[in-house]
């Protein structure tokens, strides 16, 4: 029996968090000083500490430290005066020594929360801590039908990424949000995926695996007060990956429910091809990972001056300049978010900045280019049209060498690689018509041409002027002004 | 008792050591024994004093951003008991990804 | 001159003379391990050819004018708990059988740097877990004084390897006593520095806020040049101190104890103490006083929760630095047929690979770290600690330096306690406070115990960072009582040269 999204809102409350894992972008590895370059040879990037050879200790990161202390204060937490590092206890053949370097019960940043806006709401979601651990190597598993691990023969084990440095960030629960839950998960992730890339701490490529989200939801029924159990999603591996998971977590949770079963606390995997979770491991039995405080290093105490010194070095956060854009810009609220939903603040942005007013950039990113991007079915900011391109644009309009309709044509020319915007008006000749001269020749020849028209135009039917100009346009295949034209073909005929 | 045999073994399986019966009939009254010995930590009156995880009192030591030379792939690899595509192979793995 | 009865200073003093040779040297101490292992088993690895041509390179330098450190061509044994590149390193252990590290452990590099000659590696209980060398899985190392007795542990094969004229020095780890105990048993010199005064970096962990590496010599002035040597700053090591290392040389040449307040702690004796070890120890004490010391008693009352808080804290930091032994990445693998998973090779491979103390302690450490038994044993077992260091710093307000016996028996015959965990782990009685501490002791022989001709050990404590007081002490009580014995108490080892 399957419950519709909308049934399953009537009658129960979701409340869901997030756990995501950012890998910095530290030159080297949390604990040693190998590199962290993506992509390189199996086992090329590797020494004593990140393989745990018997012997070997960690040794901390400072930069990976203050990434952490940075990414905290962005989100508004407290930093911890002095934390110690964990060991987290358990096997696996990914983790060289069989333990975690994570950070337990002394985080260096609680208590936090980042505003994000979703269906013309804000809402407030809570950061419960931020904190600093290990990743661990990448198995390949070989023999099984997909790939993946049930039914492989064996796997093989590269520690290249081992010990590349991770910062956990994990919500407190958000509940309230009903049927917008999805979108305000997959709100809240965008708006931290942008957040860190504004700080600089790591390039947050989902695809690449730098930013990873496991999400856990749980429903309660309506009016209960009583909080559900909750189930955890992992394999989300993009955007829109986290608003179906939680979609079809609430959605199957329902089911479960309404049929009178238990949700059964369990870890879940998502499947990106037919969107909805399928059963793991189950947490019912909860890991006891053993932690204790890890030895071999010593505590942070970071002192005050430093954490005052990279508070200050705070770039201005995506929040921050999204109100300033938007008050720059003279946007209404409405408006702004369609410009965020588009993706194109930046490319508006860039634009501006590129010599265009604010009303052309977004006048051509939000119509001529999005509707482009979406008969195409990509993004609006991979178009392959620069800001500048777009400045140049509007600028040549706004000097009148080009009519929005040329202009048209004239982005064309552009995205289908004929080059900038000027290469294209040259070699396609779609500058307008401006020599004097030669426009009324072509008014006079249209005139000569439409006897009937001119007629109607001379007896004061203005509106027959229409075909004229048409006549007009199509000689000069279309680089003449329009309103010009018509001007020039009413002054000739009616001395106006 | 401190300690059943029942969960020796269980300690022994979350410890990823495969006790044979012989072995966890011996063993399992040393560690009882043992259990009971160490036990007397509790006897002594702790309340409000401050757990010592490190002794030196040191806090803050940091390594700097800076790329050091890898030991290359041969030896990395080199006491792996299997290697396949310059990785550790490994027999299969069983549960989550 | 017999070269392998020269001490590393006088060995230091020819070779800068020139008066002989560093392979002469080297040749000689090998020449006396093939004489002698066979019957004292201290070494598992005899590193000749890369020690001969360690010892010609020296030469070469020295030939050529280079001025070369004091321990430059001086043969010294490594336990093989520390890498050493291209070099097997066991750990006592089947598990890591025929594994050669690919790279050196700090100590091992500044050992080199020094020009220390490495003998070898020598034999220790597996993964520094015992107090006899028992647990070793390629047998037992024999004291030099009796062959039927233990050399004391873990680190008893550098200790019988320096008292059997094998190498005037050896390093070794202490955790619960791993250095003094077998130095004690075997009427040689061991000290524990201040922790993290020497580096652990390359230090194969078995407990790793209390392993500390130190030296091994027949002297006290041995003792303090290796410890100089070994010792410093390593960044490698986030636990390493970053200081100078304490001036422990000078304080062994000093070797003055006169207005030094010292104090016997209470509570380090009575029952189980043999009573030819507290005999000596108490003519020890006396000698001190009669060279000027002023000596108190003094009372570490929380000392009889020390053993306890130990065999809680050690196994559980070891049963998590094991962990890593899985037969994945390295060592030995068992099991694997093609129809096993890795979970299934992983147990079987350490069910094989490790010995049963191990496995006891991993099993411990396993139990006292689960949630819901955590906080009463871990967590109760760092309150103790924290007790202990203040009755070390409450004892250290009153008195300069802490003496003790080093242990309270003297060495055990072969067989005697293997099948007695308990009893093996009271050897550890008087050592494991100052692991606890992270404080220094050292172990200085100061005589033979009349109910059976063995060895016994003083041990001196002194404050973290001031490893200098020990060598006063001990280096005092040594000139004092090897006036009185005629010649170093080593000379009356009858075990091996009957």
């Amino acid at each position: 029996m399957t419950v519709s999204y909308e049934e399953a809102l009537q009658r129960y409350e979701p409340v869901f968090g997030l756990e995501t894992h950012v890998e910095l972008g530290t030159r080297t590895k949390l604990f040693c000083g190998c590199p962290t370059a993506f992509g390189a040879e199996p086992n090329s990037q590797v020494c004593p500490v990140c393989l745990g050879l018997p012997g070997s200790l960690p040794a901390v990161n400072r930069m990976a430290v203050e990434y952490t202390i940075r990414i905290g204060l962005a989100l508004n937490c407290t930093i911890a005066r002095w934390c110690r590092f964990a060991r987290k206890n358990y096997f696996y053949p990914d983790m060289p020594k069989n333990f975690q370097i994570s950070q337990y019960d002394e985080p260096l940043c609680t208590d936090g929360w980042l505003d994000v806006v979703a269906g013309g709401t804000t809402v407030r979601v809570g950061i419960e801590r931020v904190h600093l651990e290990e990743d661990t190597g990448k198995s390949l598993h070989v023999g099984g039908a997909t790939g993946r691990i049930h039914g492989a023969e064996y796997s093989l084990i590269d520690y290249n990424r081992a010990g590349i440095p991770l910062v956990e960030i994990v919500t407190k629960p958000v509940p309230g949000t009903g049927f917008l839950a999805p979108g305000v998960a997959r709100a809240y992730v965008t708006e931290l995926r942008d957040l860190l890339r504004s700080l600089g701490v790591s390039d947050v490529r989902m695809e690449e695996g730098s930013l990873r989200c496991d999400v856990n939801t749980s429903l309660s029924a309506r009016g209960s007060g009583a909080w559900g159990t909750r189930t955890e999603t992992k394999n989300v591996n993009s955007l829109r990956s986290v608003e179906r998971a939680v979609r079809s977590e609430i959605e199957r949770q329902a089911a479960v429910l309404d049929a009178g079963g238990r949700v059964v606390q369990e870890t879940r995997h998502f499947h990106e091809d037919t969107g909805v979770t399928t059963g793991g491991r189950s947490k019912e039995e909860a890991q006891d990972y053993r932690y204790f405080p890890e030895p071999d290093l010593v505590p942070l105490a970071p002192p005050p001056e430093w954490v005052e010194k990279i508070r200050a070095a705070l770039p201005e956060l995506p929040a921050a300049r999204r109100a300033r854009l938007q008050a720059e810009w003279s946007l209404s609220d409405l408006e702004f978010e369609a410009l965020r939903n588009a993706g194109a603040v930046d490319a508006v942005e860039q634009t501006v900045r590129a010599g265009a007013s604010p009303a052309d950039a977004r006048k051509w990113w939000l119509g001529e280019l999005a509707r482009r991007a979406n008969d195409a079915g990509v993004e609006v900011v991979s178009l392959p049209i620069t800001p500048a391109d777009v400045a140049r644009v509007a600028e040549l309009v706004a000097a009148g060498t080009l009519s929005d309709r040329l202009a048209r044509e004239v982005i064309d020319g552009v995205l289908d690689g004929e080059g900038p915007p000027d290469q294209v008006v040259a070699a396609r000749g779609l500058a307008v018509l401006s020599d004097e001269g030669a426009l009324a020749a072509a008014v006079d020849e249209a005139i000569a041409a439409n006897p009937d028209a001119a007629a109607k135009v001379r007896d004061g039917k203005v509106a027959a002027a229409g075909p004229l100009v048409g006549a007009v346009m199509r000689a000069t295949r279309g680089r003449a002004d329009a309103a010009r034209v018509r001007d020039l073909i009413l002054q000739r005929l009616t001395g106006a | 008792m401190a300690i059943t045999r029942d969960e020796v073994a269980y300690l022994a399986k979350l410890a990823r050591i495969a006790l044979s019966d012989a072995e966890l009939d011996h063993l399992a009254p040393q560690l009882d024994q043992i259990i009971t010995a160490v036990a007397q930590v509790q006897e002594v009156a702790a309340a409000g004093i401050p757990p010592t995880s490190h002794a030196t009192g040191l806090t803050n030591v940091f390594r700097g951003d800076e790329p050091v030379p890898c030991l290359g792939p041969e030896a990395a690899l080199a006491a792996a008991p299997a290697v396949e595509q310059q990785r550790f192979k490994v027999p299969r793995i069983l549960g989550e990804d | 001159m017999e070269l392998t009865r020269l001490t590393a200073a006088q060995l230091s003093a020819a070779l800068a003379a020139g008066e002989v040779s560093a392979a002469e040297v080297t040749r000689a101490h090998l020449d006396r391990i093939a004489a002698t292992d066979a019957k004292v088993h201290a070494f598992l690895h005899v590193a000749a050819d890369a020690a001969l041509a360690a010892a010609a390179s020296i030469d070469q330098r020295r030939a050529s004018g280079e001025r070369l450190g004091p321990l430059a061509g001086v043969p010294v044994a490594v336990k093989d708990v520390f890498t050493t590149a291209g070099m097997p390193t066991t750990c006592g252990s089947r598990i890591l059988d025929g594994w050669h590290p690919p790279y050196d452990a700090t100590v091992t590099a500044r050992l080199k740097r020094a020009g220390a000659v490495i003998l070898g590696k020598t034999n220790m209980d597996e993964f520094a877990m015992g107090s006899s060398t028992e647990n070793s899985a390629f047998g037992p190392s024999r004291n030099p004084w009796d062959l039927d007795r233990v050399p004391g542990g873990s680190s008893g094969g550098s200790a019988a390897a320096v008292a059997a004229y094998q190498a005037p020095l050896a390093v070794g780890t202490d955790t619960g006593g791993s250095i003094r105990q077998p130095a004690a048993v075997c009427g040689i010199v061991g000290t524990k520095p201040t922790y993290g005064g020497s580096s652990r970096y390359g230090v194969v962990a078995f407990a790793s806020s209390l392993d500390t590496p130190g030296p091994f010599g027949r002297t006290v002035l041995d003792a303090a040049l290796l410890h100089e040597a070994m010792s410093g700053h390593d960044p490698m090591d986030s636990t390493s101190i970053d200081a100078p290392v304490p001036p422990v040389v000078a304080a062994a040449r000093a070797a003055d104890v006169s207005g030094m307040r010292i104090g016997v702690v209470a509570e380090l004796s009575g029952e189980g103490y043999q009573p030819g070890v507290t005999s000596r120890f108490a003519e020890a004490v006396e000698l001190l006083e009669s060279l000027g010391a002023k000596v108190t008693e003094v009372s570490c009352p929380h000392f009889r929760y020390a053993l306890p808080a130990y065999y809680l804290i050690a196994p559980s930091e070891c049963s998590s630095n094991l962990a890593r032994f899985d037969a994945m990445r390295y060592g030995l693998r068992v099991g694997d047929d093609g129809t096993r998973d890795a979970e299934q090779v992983m147990a079987l491979t350490r069910e094989a690979g490790f010995g049963a103390e191990v496995k006891r302690r991993i099993i411990l450490g396993t139990y006292a770290l689960s949630s819901g038994y955590y906080d009463a044993y871990y967590g109760k077992a760092q309150q103790v600690r924290t007790l202990i260091i203040r009755d070390f710093e409450a004892a250290f307000g009153q008195v300069d330096a802490l003496v003790s016996p080093a242990t309270p028996t003297t060495a055990f015959g072969i067989g005697e306690r293997a099948d007695d965990p308990m009893a093996m782990y009271a050897a550890d009685l008087c050592t494991i406070p100052s692991d606890l501490a992270g404080n220094a002791a050292i172990s200085v022989p100061c005589g033979l115990a009349p109910e059976d001709g063995l060895p016994v050990g003083l041990q001196v404590m002194a404050p973290a960072l001031a490893d200098d007081r020990l060598y006063r002490v001990a280096a005092a009580a040594e000139a004092a009582l090897t006036e009185r014995w005629g010649q170093p108490l080593l000379r009356q080892a009858r075990g091996l040269d009957a």
